[in-house]
């Protein structure tokens, strides 16, 4: 029980830190990419929290599609947030 | 004249749907109060919601994910549902880039370990998409989960063919047979069982792959569905380069 709650608390700084650092930054590719690790670390989070349905669709659509959309807009608009 | 066919047609699937919607279902007893029978006040059981589906789906659908149980066969017309605004968000996304589409994309070279990576990882992404939209009557997963990775691999197919797109009339194809069969097997279901999405097949053995009826084939349908539909928005995002 006591690891399972240390994990829960790493697991959740993981989720926290890059979402906030990906409210804040100015460079919005890091932004996208920082918000695509804390997709990750969510899915890991379910898979903790014995969701694996769930934690199968947050890595493939989270970490992978969601970044892969967010990559192409930057693309064709622009990188800097004004 | 074509237009004349074609609501004739629908007409006359309107007029057939009607008739066995107005066949197939039980005159409703309003006395007893609200028009369906909720799980919560059924008359043999003093359980919960969450301690019935878990004592019940195994009888009920033969599949041993009991998500699964819900999400197709309980809660059936919603992911009807879901799978429509998919479909609703993918069209309207590829209205929105049509013009953006022609606009022609700087050339831009391949990068060396992601082409020959993704020679490496792309067929084992498409095994296991497919294996878990298969077997999602049977282990955590299922038609959503395995297109989303299916397309993922088309994500590493763009990412590898930089001047290049996927084909995009045969996505579309499959997505729209892929679609037109879920309705389909529902339809069949309002023929054969008087209600729509109603499981007609055989439950089989439990916990075999040809088992639960209809839920693998309805999975196996979303499985395409999403996989085609979430490859055709990334291809429309990405942009065809143009000589």
């Amino acid at each position: 029980m006591m690891i399972f709650t240390v994990i829960s608390w790493i697991l959740a700084v993981l989720v926290i830190a890059p979402a906030i650092y990906a409210v804040e930054s100015k460079d919005l590719l890091s932004a996208a990419i920082a918000a695509g690790f804390a997709d990750l670390a969510a899915a890991i989070l379910f898979l903790v929290l014995q969701a694996p349905d769930v934690a199968i669709t947050q890595a493939a659509i989270g970490a992978g599609i969601t970044l892969a959309v967010f990559v192409y807009a930057i693309r064709r608009t622009e990188r800097w947030e004004k | 004249m074509r237009r004349a066919i074609a609501a004739i047609i629908s007409i006359t699937i309107f007029v057939i749907l009607t008739y066995f919607f107005m066949m197939g279902t039980a005159p409703i007893n309003y006395t007893t109060g609200g028009h369906y029978v909720n799980p919560i006040d059924h008359e043999h059981s003093n359980q919960s919601v969450p301690q019935q589906y878990l004592k019940d789906s195994k009888k009920d659908t033969g599949a041993s994910n009991v998500v699964t149980a819900i999400v197709v066969e309980y809660r059936g017309f919603d992911t009807l549902g879901e799978v429509t605004v998919l479909f609703t968000a993918a069209t309207g996304l590829a209205l929105l880039v049509e013009e953006l589409k022609r606009k022609s994309m700087p050339k831009e070279n391949p990068n060396f370990i992601v082409k020959i990576g993704s020679v490496v990882v792309l067929p084992f992404i498409v095994v296991v998409g497919t294996y878990i939209f298969i077997h999602g009557h049977l282990t955590p997963g299922g038609g959503f989960p395995g297109g989303a990775v299916i397309a993922s691999g088309f994500l590493l197919l763009l990412l590898v063919q930089t001047n290049k797109g996927l084909p995009e009339k045969k996505l579309s194809a499959t997505e729209s047979v892929a679609g037109m069969t879920y309705a389909l097997i529902g339809l069949l279901g309002l023929v054969l069982a008087n209600e729509f999405l109603q499981n007609y097949l055989p439950l089989g053995t439990f916990t075999y792959l040809f088992s639960a009826g209809i839920i693998p084939l309805i999975y196996v349908a979303i499985g395409f569905k999403v996989g085609s539909e979430l490859g055709g928005i990334l291809h429309n995002l990405k942009g065809v380069h143009e000589e």
